[in-house]
């Protein structure tokens, strides 16, 4: 994303030019966000359309709030947490099970080792707890090349399978890149909460990879 | 020798600590203790720095989704979009 080298990617410029009606950064805007706020309406909506009707919804809000909206917190804040509280209305109304607005049993869905515990030997028995089986090497890491959409798949597939929360925090960090700041204060997440959804979310993730490059040795 | 073997025990992570310690680890949330016990730890573990690797690689491949995985926003709904926030923009 060309985002870094504009005027724009820094928020009080960009929140001034769009008070000012300048349109080129509202196609900025739109460009650099209107993606995640698509993927991230999909974890609150049961179908693509109802997500792009909620984002469409968002960008209006966002025309008309603009001059409403407090630099204390960043815009991709702002924008995530219009597109939430948009995204949760509509989904109350599908009946589809919501992230975060009862978030009792957010965290705890999906809880569980990062890795198999016999893999560290006989639970209990002596000498437990060293790698009885260590992670193999993946088969050319996936950084280099081969097989690159394939691993990708993978990866989008588990991801996709993740706890709504897991999903959500693992998108926001790693696909988004937002910082565990912006995250916590878009999620109303404690920082605990926040790294311990992002572990479980990883550490799924890696098994699946590794499960797929187990699978491709054979 | 009892305190001998104290020390070593609180000094020693078992990989299966370590593997739940990780994302703390790379997030930088932890104390400069725990991390140079981690780090240690890792200095005479070839499964660990493997798994750690692992990790940092499978944060690559999620960052990688973006590029294939963004469904672009069609032209005429953007120009609707650019049209609402002018009208908009000029009412105000």
């Amino acid at each position: 994303m060309a985002g870094a080298t504009t005027p724009y990617a820094d928020d009080r410029v960009l929140v001034e030019a769009l008070r000012r009606g300048d349109e080129d950064a509202f196609g900025w805007l739109i460009d650099r966000y209107d993606g995640s706020l698509r993927r991230l309406a999909r974890n609150y909506v049961a179908t693509p359309a109802v997500a792009e009707d909620v984002v469409q919804e968002t960008w209006l809000a966002v025309v008309k709030g603009i001059d409403r909206f407090e630099e204390r917190s960043a815009v991709s804040t702002w924008l995530y947490r219009i597109l939430a509280n948009i995204a949760r209305t509509r989904g109350v109304r599908e009946h589809r099970s919501i992230p975060f607005s009862s978030a009792a049993g957010a965290l705890d869905e999906g809880a569980g080792p990062a890795v198999d515990p016999e893999r560290f030997g006989t639970p209990g028995a002596p000498g437990y707890g060293a790698w009885a089986a260590p992670p193999t090497p993946w088969a050319d890491e996936p950084e280099s090349r081969l097989e690159f959409g394939e691993v990708l798949d993978v990866v989008r597939a588990a991801v996709e399978q993740l706890p709504p929360a897991q999903q959500e925090v693992i998108t926001l960090r790693d696909l988004e890149g937002w910082t565990s700041t912006e995250v916590r204060n878009a999620l109303d997440l404690s920082e605990t909460n926040q790294r311990v959804l992002l572990h479980r979310a990883r550490s799924k993730v890696r098994r699946a990879v590794e499960a797929y490059f187990e699978k491709a040795e054979v | 020798m009892l305190r001998m073997f104290r020390r070593r025990r609180r000094d020693d992570l078992a990989c299966v600590e370590f593997v739940e310690l990780v994302t703390d680890y790379l997030e930088g949330a932890m104390s400069s203790a725990d991390r140079a016990r981690l780090d240690r730890h890792l200095g005479g573990c070839d499964g660990c720095t493997r798994y750690l690797a692992q990790m940092r690689t499978t944060i690559t491949l999620v960052g990688r989704l973006t590029v294939d995985d963004v469904d672009a926003l069609g032209d005429d709904a953007r120009a609707e979009l650019l049209a609402v926030f002018r009208a908009y923009r000029a009412e105000t």
